[in-house]
């Protein structure tokens, strides 16, 4: 119960601060938008397919994530309050806190990115629920696999680079499921349809949580 | 609450990479004791500070701590410490309230209010707790810092270059607070202003 409070405090924390700065939402939206842009420009609204529409919003939605969830702990390494983080908590804790904050951050994208998707792309699909339940459970993964490497990541010179090239493959299940959770959407309406994809994140989701739970500790201390 | 504190340092070493900073340190700590840890820049005192925090890992030897005669999980050693150090900062983003009632929500300190208002007036800075901290001049944080450092009454107070950018006053309030300290429980300073080794009842000089 303490660790998930102490968690709880880490989250309300990171929130005031990223209210202050606006540094992690303004890079993923930023990044959304004209990404979204510039794919609607290049390939025009009607001339692609569902099944690439669906890969599209993927890749805008990973390569968006990209650009901000290293933030929340490239910030504690650059401004020398990670020692102080590590003063007051258990690293279960500072994972769980960090991890909860990313996940709303892309929660808080797709809300913002999915609509403008759907009107810039003229996309449509048949399962809204279906679609809606994917970018949930993909995002719990996402932000997971994220949060963990960019826990790796934080005490790097490069950091930018390495998050993206180290996320790709650890994060390539997430994606794969995701896209062809989405493709499904488009044409069905049942769960049981993307039962499959659903399963492959729920459970990509689980192991990630779980092995970051084991491992965060030698990650997080030097 | 009674405490019967010990803290005992076994050949400890630390390296990085082929660099060896010390190595077969040896010594305990105990309630109303002090240690003050010298030796020249690069000698290592800050990782022996860093170490004894458990914010890094020895390569050889171990750290362990004792509360009543029981080993205190290493986990759990952070929550009998309190830090000084100027590679500790705090969230310069938020004011200095908002950073310590997010340090007194993590460390379950009850009353946290009236005892950070009581700490900022002690160190000199009542009326600026609702600054942002990046407001704050080089001795303010450093001030800040204290009260962050004493704010959950800590077992072990543990000071790193302890005066650092403090004018005469903020010296003299750092002063009390040593002595204050080492009366009853234990305290640990790295320096090498001969004016602060003093209040080092024993010491201990690092390098490899």
């Amino acid at each position: 119960m303490q660790l998930v409070l102490k968690a709880w405090f880490i989250f309300q924390k990171d929130l005031k601060q990223e209210f202050k700065t606006r540094y992690s939402i303004n890079a993923i939206l930023l990044f959304a938008i004209v990404t979204l842009v510039t794919v609607s420009f290049s390939i025009g609204t009607f001339a692609a397919s569902a099944e690439i529409k669906s890969s599209l919003l993927w890749i805008i939605l990973f390569f968006a994530a990209m650009s901000g969830l290293a933030h929340i702990f490239v910030r504690e390494e650059e401004k020398h309050t990670a020692d102080t983080l590590k003063l007051v908590a258990q690293p279960m804790s500072i994972f769980l806190g960090k991890f909860l904050f990313n996940f709303i951050l892309l929660i808080v994208l797709e809300i913002i990115t999915l609509p403008l998707f759907f009107a810039v792309m003229n996309f449509s699909v048949e399962g809204v629920t279906v679609l809606l339940s994917v970018l949930l459970i993909g995002s719990i993964g996402l932000s997971a696999g994220a949060t963990m490497i960019a826990a790796i990541i934080a005490k790097a010179s490069a950091k930018g680079a390495l998050f993206t090239v180290l996320s790709f493959p650890i994060l390539l299940p997430v994606l794969i499921a995701g896209i062809s959770g989405t493709k499904i959407a488009v044409y069905e309406s049942t769960f049981k349809a993307a039962g499959a994809e659903l399963q492959m994140l729920f459970a990509y989701a689980v192991v990630v949580i779980t092995a970051a739970l084991l491992l965060f500790d030698f990650v997080w201390k030097e | 609450m009674k405490y019967d504190m010990q803290i005992i340092v076994r050949s400890l070493g630390k390296n990085f990479g082929a660099q060896k900073v010390f190595k077969n340190l040896n010594f305990e700590l105990s309630d109303g004791q002090s240690l003050a840890i010298t030796g020249p820049n690069g000698s290592g005192k800050t990782t022996l500070v860093r170490i004894l925090c458990t914010l890094i890992r020895p390569s050889e030897g171990a750290v362990q701590y004792y509360d009543n005669g029981s080993v205190i999980k290493l986990e759990d050693v952070y929550s009998y410490i309190g830090l000084v150090g100027p590679y500790l900062e705090l969230y310069e983003e938020l004011t200095a309230l908002e950073n310590l009632r997010f340090f007194a929500r993590m460390r379950g300190i009850k009353d946290a209010f009236n005892r950070s208002m009581n700490l900022l007036q002690r160190l000199g800075l009542d009326g600026r707790g609702d600054d942002p901290v990046k407001n704050y001049s080089s001795g303010m944080r450093q001030r800040l810092k204290y009260v962050f450092a004493l704010l959950h009454e800590p077992h072990v107070l543990i000071l790193d270059e302890p005066t650092s950018n403090l004018d005469v006053q903020g010296v003299n309030t750092v002063y009390g607070i040593m002595t204050e300290q080492k009366k009853d429980k234990i305290l640990i300073l790295a320096t090498n202003d001969q004016a602060d080794v003093k209040y080092g009842d024993q010491q201990i000089a690092v390098g490899p």
